[in-house]
């Protein structure tokens, strides 16, 4: 069987199982829909947990990042995995004994104000769509890369599927689809790593592998690292292990991007939201350490795919002819995602300099790249043209596309086709899980945080649960139609979601929880503040050439002074506004205590609810 | 909760950002130190973090449900 026929086994099992789990999961009560019962056991939420936050850009482009930058990838691996210490620590159980359904609940009731409530619900939605457009994107490319279907067919394919056991299944349906989901993808991830780290080094563990000495190949004898540090040197990039070795990953950008990351995870609503679905607190304690226990199998063994794929990749083309280029290179140049322009000697150069000759085509049209094409050919038969690689360097698209490293590697250490088909099944599951967890956000947020509590709060439960099952059926259509045209700012915005969960939500809910005298006004006005402050500063930064005016700080690390604005900001106006009403501080001293010995605090019981 | 908070921010932010140059002075294997503390170590100080948080909250949480019954009732 080839690589086409395992895919195709690999992915229809693996969707198979999502619907069967729909169907045995599927919901009656809002209870059910939006928290799963709270009934979930904590190490299955925590594989839930690790499942919705890996997404196709931890699984597919993460490695590839690490892989371009180095040791400022760190920047991913430590914002990504840090932030749970402070949801674990500052708010996961607070938020769970609070007892109710989503952030804009507590931000809304903590500090009685309607305005603050929409203002969340406007994050948490906009958070969302900018997080599960890239999603979609992901489906799209592993459907048309591995099944060489269109992309099109292929992110409807996707779409039924979340369709599905969304609408019937809310929360309970998409939890226990996430474990699944989890097993596929972690599998999908470490197989091919391990494959790797043995083939290179002999070491089964990649982790120790990438620390080991090579065992094949001209190089045997000397690290990796050490091996990679001189390729680097070589053609003229910076050391792979160096720190600090561009101005946008200074020591000051690297520190506070990897803080943004931290706090914009932790203020993530689709992170968060998962807390609310244990039994009590805790559970939601364990439930934080699983989370992260799974999450950390992928986040430890990426750097070390990284490192493999960086040293294959260059080792197996450069100073290649046509004739002996590796059957990958032919495979992935049709996806646009790697592009080799000769300058006429017929050898493969890849370099950080103007000689340069491997670049990425993705997000050029077809049209200006054939252009492009034949310039360079009329300028290499010396009759007028241009040469290509200026055009596609001044288009800033330099080197191969960082997404062939998890995706073509297998292939490039020729691995079996079974486990090149793994990939596949675990970039979807990737992708399709951290989506239904999103989109489950934007009807919890709609449906419960606009309708229920500020549009019709006489609704009933059937009415609410209707309209949450229509909002999250519009969601998955209106991701859907962002997979098929995708924004060409995804990639930007995504630093936008970081940026504003870290500037608007996490000093809010830190502050709503441990202090009894915030008041509603100063908390408003720092939220806005910083919401405002964090915008306009990426906006301005990445789409009207801002300079970065302010020590110049990246757009990916400005929304931590955004937070450090939005803290200020409310503790200074603290002293000057009213305490909040009597009721709301018992409130806060009753979640700050530790659970009584009986159940736990159910949500119907919860007052005013 | 404190002091774990503490150590959250010397071995992220610091050993892996702040004093990275230093330490990558030194070797671990074939890492160099501050390298492997931003891609591998820092990671594993977080999950062992929330894991020895769980257990000590869990811990007070339980003596207190003791206390409370010891007094004749719970606290509702």
């Amino acid at each position: 069987m080839g690589v086409q026929g395992w895919t195709y086994l690999f992915v229809g099992l693996s969707f198979g199982l999502y619907l069967a789990i729909a169907w045995f999961g599927r919901v009656r009560d809002t209870r059910g829909f939006y928290v799963a019962g709270q009934g979930v056991p904590a190490a299955a939420n925590g594989m839930a947990t690790a499942a919705d936050w890996m997404s196709a850009a931890s699984f597919i482009s993460m490695a590839g990042l690490i892989s371009m930058m180095g040791y400022s990838g760190g920047v991913y691996l430590m914002g990504w995995t840090g932030g749970y210490v402070l949801l674990a620590l500052l708010l996961a159980p607070y938020l769970r004994k609070f007892g109710k359904f989503t952030v804009p609940d507590f931000i809304g009731d903590r500090y009685v104000s309607d305005v603050a409530r929409i203002a969340a619900v406007v994050c948490a939605v906009f958070v969302s769509f900018v997080y599960v457009a890239g999603q979609m994107r992901g489906v799209g490319v592993v459907f048309s890369r591995f099944l060489e279907v269109d992309i099109n067919v292929g992110v409807m394919i996707g779409m039924a599927i979340v369709f599905v056991y969304a609408t019937l299944g809310g929360m309970k349906g998409i939890t226990w689809t996430q474990v699944a989901q989890y097993w596929v993808l972690i599998t999908a991830f470490l197989i091919p790593a391990i494959a790797i780290s043995i083939k290179l080094t002999g070491q089964p563990l990649p982790q120790i592998g990438m620390g080991s000495e090579l065992t094949t190949g001209a190089d045997a004898g000397t690290t990796l690292l050490d091996k990679l540090d001189q390729i680097h040197t070589d053609l003229g990039f910076a050391a792979y292990t160096a720190p600090f070795t561009s101005s946008s990953w200074s020591k000051l950008n690297v520190l506070l991007t990897t803080v943004a990351l931290m706090v914009g995870t932790a203020g993530l609503p689709h992170v968060i939201v998962r807390f609310y679905t244990v039994k009590n607190v805790r559970s939601a304690r364990h439930s934080a350490f699983w989370a992260l226990f799974f999450i950390a199998l992928l986040y430890l063994t990426a750097p070390a795919t990284a490192a493999f794929a960086r040293y294959y990749m260059i080792d197996s083309l450069q100073g290649k002819t046509e004739r002996d280029l590796p059957s990958w290179f032919h495979s992935w140049e049709q996806t646009g995602l790697i592009l080799w322009l000769d300058d006429g000697d017929g050898v493969l150069r890849y370099s950080a300099g103007d000689d340069n000759e491997l670049f990425r085509s993705r997000g050029l049209d077809r049209q200006e790249l054939t252009a492009i094409e034949a310039d360079h050919q009329r300028w290499l038969s010396g009759s007028g043209g241009s040469d290509g690689r200026t055009a596609l360097r001044q288009r800033g698209l330099a080197g191969p596309d960082r997404d062939i490293i998890v995706l073509a590697t297998p292939e490039m250490a020729e691995l079996s086709a079974w486990i090149i088909a793994l990939i596949a099944a675990g970039g979807l599951a990737a992708a399709l899980s951290t989506a239904s967890g999103l989109l489950l956000v934007v009807s919890s947020s709609v449906a419960h945080d606009l309708y229920y509590r500020v549009i019709n709060p006489a609704a009933t439960e059937s009415q609410r649960l209707l309209i949450g099952r229509s909002t999250i059926g519009l969601a998955v259509v209106i991701a859907g139609i962002f997979g098929i045209y995708p924004p060409g700012f995804v990639a930007e915005v995504v630093a936008f979601a970081f940026g504003l969960a870290a500037a608007s939500f996490f000093p809010a809910i830190v502050l709503g929880i441990f202090s009894r005298r915030v008041g509603t006004v100063p908390a408003v006005s720092g939220m806005i503040l910083g919401i405002l402050f964090t915008a306009t500063y990426i906006v301005g930064n990445r789409f009207f050439g801002m300079p970065a005016w302010c020590f110049g700080i990246s757009a990916q690390g400005i929304g931590t002074v955004g937070m450090l604005l939005n803290f200020a900001v409310t503790l200074a106006l603290t002293p000057f506004c009213a305490p909040p009403p009597p009721e709301v501080q018992r409130l806060i001293e009753r979640i700050r205590e530790p659970e009584p010995a009986g159940p736990a605090v159910m949500i119907e019981t919860a007052p005013e609810h | 909760m404190l002091p774990l908070l503490l150590v959250w921010f010397l071995v992220g932010p610091g050993l892996s950002i702040l004093w990275v140059e230093p330490l990558n002075r030194f070797q671990l294997g074939g890492f160099p130190l501050g390298f492997w503390f931003a891609q591998q170590g820092s990671i594993l100080v977080f999950v062992g973090l929330i894991g020895t948080y769980a257990l000590i909250m869990n811990r007070l949480d339980r003596r207190y449900h003791r206390e409370t019954l010891d007094r004749g009732g719970g606290s509702s």
